[in-house]
C-alpha cells in the first residue's frame, strides 16, 4: 500500500457519490471520506515503521514529468489534516438540505482529492496540476450553493478565481523556468539547483504571488472576506480549514528551499507583511457585524502569523507554523460550524440579531466558548502550542516582531470575547434556540477533543514533522 | 496520397447519393468512409514518400495532421445531421462540400510543390465561401459569405503573388529544391519579399492580428456549423500549413544567412502578442457566443504562432496544441448547436440555466471552456505548458509572461458563459436529446481529456 491509495479512494468516492443519487450522496461521501481517513492512519503507521510509501512513475517523456508522490512527515501531517477534516465537514452539513446534493458532495470529495494530491506531490508539475484542480470544485461550490445576493456572489467568486489563477500561472512560469535549468520537475532536482541571487528573487516572487493570494497575505487578501461570507458554510470550511493551508504548506515545501537566498535576503519584508496581516485582520475583525466575516478576518490574522513564522527560517518557526496550521484548521472549522448552527436556528449572521443563547442552550455555549478560547490560544489548547512556538521564533529574529505579532493574542482575545458576549450572552433571545442535535454535538466533540488532546500532548505531531522540517532547513542552509 | 484519393472519392460518392436517392444513409456512410480513410492514413504513418514529381510529399508531419483533420471532419459531419434537418434535399451537397474541404486540407499539409499548396488552399477556401453563404435566405449568412469571399480571394491573390516572386528567385516551385537553394549565400531580395507576401496571406487565413478583421463578422453571420468548421478545422489547417511552409522552405536558416532572422523573430513575437491581446480583450465585451469564440480563436492563433519561433523542435507541440484546441472547440460548438438550434441568434442569454436543464451538456461546455482557458487536467493546459516550455527554452521569457497574462484575461470571458449556465435561471424549455450531437460532444471532450491524461500519445508522434 502506498500513498496513491488515498487519492484513488477519494477520486472513486467523488464519482461514486455523484452516481449514488441525491438521497444517498451525503452518506456515501461520508463513508468514503472515513475510509480515506482510515487509510491515511494505516499509512502513517506504515510510515513510522519505516516502510516506503512513496510512489514514482514516469508520466510524460518530453518534457520529463513524473507521477511522483512523496510522503514525509510534513506531507503526512497535512494529509491527515485533510483526511480528518473532510469527514467532519461532510458530517457537519447533515443538518442542511442541498439541491442537487450528489454534485455537491461529489465536488467536496473531489476537492479533498485534489488537496491531498497537492500535499503529496513531489513533482513540480504534478503539484501544480493538483493545486489548480482544487480550485475548480470550490468555485462551483461557492457559485452554485452559496448564499446572499446572486449578483454579488458571482462577482466575489469570479474575483477569487481570477486572483488565484493569476497567482498560480506565475508560479507555473517559475516552474517552467526551473525546469529549463534542472531538466526535471522533481523536487529533489529543484532543491539541488544552484541559482543566482537574481534568479532566486524572481522565482521567489513568482511563488510568493501564488501563495500570498491563496493564504492570503496582505495586500492580496481582498477576495477573502467576501468569498468566505458568500460561500456555503461547507465551502468556507474547506477554504479556511484546508485550502489556505495549501499555500502555507507550499511556502515551506517549495518556496523557501528552492529560493533560500532570496528568502534570507528579504526575510524582514515578508515577516512584516505577515505581521501586518495580523494587525490589520484583528482591527478589521473588531468592526465586523457579520459573524462569518468576523471569523474570516480573524482567520486572516492567524494565517498572517503562521506565514511570518515560516519566513523566519528557523526550526521553531517552521514547526510552530505547521502545528498552528493544523490547530487553526480544526478551530476555524469548528467556529464556522458554530456560526452555521446559529444560522440554522436564527436564520441570520448579523451579530446584533443574536444574543441570549446561553440561557437556552448551555451545552452549545460551553462548546462555543472552548472554540473561542482555543482560537485566542489559551494555554492547554493546541493553538497555544503553535502560536507560542511561532512567537518564540519571531523573537529570535527580532524582539519587535514578537511583540507586534503577540498582539494577535491580545486583540484576538478582545474581538473574539466581545463577539462571544454579543452572540451568546445577554438577555434571553426572543427567538427560540433549540439545543444542539446529536449530529452537531458529535462534530463539535471531535474537534474539541483533537484541540485539547494535542494541546496537552503535542509530541506525536512534533515527532512526525520535525525530521522533514530539519531536512528542509538543511536545504535552505546549504550555502 | 492514398488518403487524398480516398477522400476525393468519398466526396464524389456523397454527390452520387443524391442521384441514388440515399439521402438518409449519407451521414452514417460518410462517417464510416471517413473512419476507413483514417485507418488508411494510420497505415501510411511513418512512410516518407513523394508522388507525381514531388507534387505530394507524404511525411510524418502530413499524416499526423491529416489524421487530426479527418477526426475533426468526422465530428463535423456527425453534427450535420441535426443541423440540416430542415434542408433534407441539400444534405448531400453540404456533406460533400465538407469532404472536399477535407481533401483541400489534406493537400495543404502534404504538398511538395507550391502549386499543389495553392490548389489545396483554393479547394479549402472555395468550400468555405460556399458554406459561409449556405443559409441562402438569411441576409447575415449572405453577408458573411460575401465578406469572406472578397477578403479571402484578396489574400489568395497575395499568396499567389508571393509564390510568383519565390519562383522568380528560386526558379522552381518544388519545396525540396527551394529548401536547398534557400541556403545559398546570394539570394535575390525577391525571396524574402515573396516569403513575406505568402506569410501575410496565411496569417489572413489563420486570422491573426492585424489580418483578423473578417473573422468576427464572418463567424457571427455564418451558420453555426460553418462557424464550428472555420474555428476548428480551417484554423488548424491554416496554422499547420504556415508551419510547414516555414519549415519546408528552410526559411529559418535562409534568413539567418541573410541576417534577417532577428527581424523575422521580432515580427512573429509582435504578431503573436497582438493577436493574443486583441483577441482576448475584444472577446471580453462580446455577448454573442460565436463572436466571442471568434475572438478567442484569434487569441489562440497568437499562441499557436509562438511555435514559429522554434520551428525545428515544435512540430509535436503544434500538433498537440491544435488537437487540444480543435477538440475543445468541437465540444463547445456541439453544445452551442444544441442550445441555439431554434434561436435566431447565439447570445449568452440562450445559455441561461443550462446547468439545470441539461447538466451533461453544461458540464461538457464547461469542460471545453476550461480546456481553452488552460486549466489542468484538460489537454488545453498541457498544450499551453508545452508551448511555454518550448518558448522559454528558446529564451523568450517575456513573450511567455505576456501569454500568461493573456491566459488570465481569457478566464474572464470563458467564465462568463459558465456563470450564465450555472447561476442564472433557465429561460426556455430544452427538449429532445439528439443522439449525434450528444455523441459528438461526449466523444470530443473525452478525447480531449484522454489527451490531457496521456499527452505523450500525440506529443511524441513527430519526434
Amino acid at each position: 500500500m502506498n500513498v496513491s491509495t488515498i487519492l484513488i479512494i477519494l477520486l472513486i468516492g467523488a464519482f461514486a457519490t455523484y452516481f449514488s443519487g441525491d438521497k444517498l450522496a451525503s452518506k456515501v461521501a461520508l463513508l468514503f471520506s472515513l475510509v480515506a481517513l482510515g487509510c491515511s492512519i494505516v499509512l502513517l503507521n506504515n510510515y513510522s515503521t519505516g516502510e516506503n510509501i512513496s510512489v514514482i512513475n514516469s508520466w510524460i517523456t518530453q518534457p520529463k514529468i513524473s507521477f511522483a508522490l512523496n510522503a514525509d512527515g510534513l506531507g503526512l501531517a497535512m494529509v491527515l489534516l485533510t483526511a480528518a477534516l473532510t469527514p467532519i465537514i461532510i458530517f457537519s452539513s447533515f443538518g442542511n438540505e442541498y439541491k442537487n446534493a450528489k454534485a455537491f458532495y461529489g465536488l467536496i470529495l473531489f476537492m479533498s482529492f485534489a488537496m491531498t494530491g497537492t500535499f503529496l506531490a513531489s513533482d513540480g508539475l504534478l503539484y501544480y496540476i493538483f493545486w489548480e484542480l482544487a480550485l475548480i470544485p470550490i468555485y462551483f461550490i461557492a457559485l452554485i450553493w452559496g448564499n446572499g445576493d446572486a449578483e454579488e456572489r458571482r462577482k466575489a467568486v469570479v474575483k477569487f478565481f481570477i486572483y488565484t489563477l493569476a497567482g498560480s500561472l506565475f508560479m507555473l512560469t517559475a516552474f517552467i523556468y526551473l525546469y529549463q535549468k534542472a531538466g526535471s520537475f522533481l523536487i529533489e532536482d529543484l532543491y539541488k539547483l544552484d541559482l543566482s541571487a537574481c534568479e532566486q528573487l524572481w522565482i521567489f516572487l513568482a511563488f510568493f504571488l501564488a501563495y500570498a493570494i491563496k493564504i492570503p497575505i496582505i495586500p492580496f487578501h481582498t477576495w477573502q472576506a467576501n468569498v468566505y461570507q458568500k460561500a456555503p458554510t461547507v465551502g468556507t470550511m474547506l477554504l479556511s480549514g484546508i485550502m489556505l493551508k495549501m499555500g502555507l504548506y507550499s511556502v515551506i515545501r517549495w518556496q523557501l528551499p528552492i529560493a533560500p537566498l532570496a528568502a534570507k535576503e528579504y526575510m524582514d519584508i515578508f515577516i512584516v507583511l505577515g505581521i501586518a496581516g495580523v494587525i490589520y485582520g484583528s482591527i478589521v475583525a473588531l468592526r465586523q457585524k457579520d459573524l462569518k466575516k468576523l471569523l474570516a478576518y480573524s482567520s486572516l490574522a492567524h494565517v498572517g502569523l503562521i506565514a511570518a513564522g515560516s519566513y523566519t527560517l528557523t526550526l521553531d518557526g517552521l514547526r510552530g507554523a505547521v502545528m498552528q496550521m493544523i490547530a487553526h484548521g480544526f478551530v476555524v472549522v469548528g467556529l464556522f460550524f458554530a456560526a452555521e448552527v446559529i444560522f440554522r436556528r436564527f436564520e441570520t449572521r448579523e451579530i446584533e440579531a443574536m444574543g441570549g443563547i446561553r440561557t437556552q442552550s448551555p451545552k452549545f455555549t460551553s462548546m462555543f466558548l472552548i472554540l473561542v478560547l482555543a482560537s485566542v490560544a489559551l494555554p492547554s489548547t493546541f493553538n497555544f502550542v503553535g502560536e507560542f512556538t511561532v512567537l518564540y521564533s519571531l523573537s529570535q529574529v527580532n524582539i519587535w516582531f514578537a511583540i507586534l505579532g503577540g498582539t494577535t493574542i491580545i486583540l484576538g482575545a478582545y474581538y473574539m470575547l466581545r463577539m462571544f458576549q454579543h452572540v451568546m450572552l445577554g438577555e434571553t433571545n426572543s427567538k427560540t434556540f433549540a439545543d444542539v442535535t446529536l449530529n452537531e454535538g458529535i462534530s463539535f466533540a471531535v474537534i474539541i477533543a483533537v484541540l485539547l488532546f494535542f494541546g496537552f500532548y503535542p509530541k506525536p505531531i512534533t515527532d512526525l514533522i520535525t525530521p522533514s522540517l530539519e531536512t528542509i532547513l538543511q536545504v535552505i542552509n546549504k550555502n | 496520397m492514398n488518403t487524398l484519393i480516398a477522400i476525393t472519392g468519398l466526396g464524389i460518392f456523397c454527390l452520387l447519393f443524391e442521384i441514388l436517392n440515399l439521402r438518409k444513409a449519407i451521414i452514417p456512410i460518410t462517417i464510416l468512409g471517413l473512419i476507413g480513410v483514417l485507418a488508411l492514413n494510420f497505415y501510411e504513418f511513418g512512410t516518407e514518400q513523394s508522388y507525381y514529381n514531388n507534387m505530394v510529399a507524404v511525411s510524418k508531419f502530413s499524416t499526423a495532421f491529416s489524421s487530426l483533420f479527418i477526426v475533426l471532419t468526422i465530428f463535423l459531419v456527425a453534427l450535420s445531421h441535426n443541423f440540416y434537418q430542415n434542408h433534407p434535399t441539400k444534405i448531400s451537397d453540404y456533406v460533400a462540400i465538407k469532404v472536399f474541404l477535407l481533401a483541400g486540407a489534406v493537400a495543404m499539409v502534404s504538398f511538395g510543390n507550391l502549386a499543389m499548396f495553392f490548389l489545396g488552399i483554393e479547394i479549402l477556401s472555395i468550400a468555405l465561401y460556399v458554406l459561409a453563404a449556405s443559409d441562402r435566405l438569411n441576409i447575415k449568412s449572405n453577408e458573411a459569405g460575401m465578406k469572406y469571399f472578397l477578403m479571402g480571394s484578396f489574400a489568395s491573390g497575395i499568396i499567389l503573388f508571393g509564390i510568383c516572386l519565390i519562383y522568380g528567385a528560386m526558379g522552381s516551385f518544388d519545396i525540396s529544391e527551394i529548401h536547398e537553394s534557400a541556403l545559398s549565400a546570394e539570394l535575390p531580395i525577391w525571396f524574402p519579399i515573396g516569403l513575406i507576401l505568402m506569410i501575410i496571406g496565411m496569417l489572413f487565413k489563420v486570422a491573426a492580428v492585424p489580418f483578423h478583421f473578417w473573422a468576427p463578422d464572418v463567424y457571427e453571420g455564418s451558420p453555426a456549423l460553418t462557424t464550428a468548421l472555420m474555428s476548428t478545422l480551417a484554423k488548424v489547417v491554416a496554422i499547420a500549413t504556415l508551419f510547414k511552409l516555414i519549415s519546408g522552405m528552410n526559411v529559418i536558416s535562409s534568413l539567418e544567412n541573410q541576417d534577417l532572422l532577428h527581424t523575422f523573430e521580432v515580427i512573429v513575437v509582435i504578431i503573436s502578442i497582438a493577436s493574443m491581446s486583441v483577441g482576448n480583450i475584444m472577446a471580453l465585451r462580446q455577448v454573442n457566443v460565436k463572436r466571442m469564440l471568434a475572438f478567442s480563436g484569434i487569441s489562440h492563433a497568437g499562441f499557436m504562432l509562438m511555435t514559429l519561433l522554434t520551428v525545428s523542435a515544435s512540430a509535436g507541440v503544434l500538433l498537440y496544441y491544435t488537437a487540444a484546441y480543435a477538440l475543445s472547440g468541437i465540444a463547445a460548438f456541439s453544445v452551442i448547436l444544441y442550445v441555439c438550434r431554434d434561436q435566431d441568434n447565439e447570445d449568452i442569454t440562450n445559455f441561461h440555466g443550462l446547468g439545470k436543464t441539461n447538466p451533461l451538456l453544461a458540464a461538457i461546455l464547461t469542460a471545453s471552456l476550461l480546456s481553452m482557458a488552460g486549466i489542468p487536467i484538460f489537454s488545453g493546459f498541457f498544450a499551453k505548458l508545452f508551448l511555454f516550455n518550448q518558448t522559454i527554452q528558446a529564451g523568450y521569457i517575456g513573450l511567455v509572461i505576456v501569454a500568461v497574462i493573456n491566459s488570465i484575461i481569457s478566464v474572464g470571458y470563458y467564465f462568463k458563459l459558465i456563470i450564465a449556465m450555472y447561476s442564472k435561471e433557465p429561460n426556455q424549455e430544452r427538449t429532445g436529446r439528439p443522439f449525434l450531437i450528444y455523441a459528438a460532444a461526449v466523444v470530443s471532450i473525452a478525447l480531449n481529456i484522454i489527451l490531457g491524461l496521456f499527452p505523450s500519445l500525440v506529443l511524441d508522434l513527430l519526434q
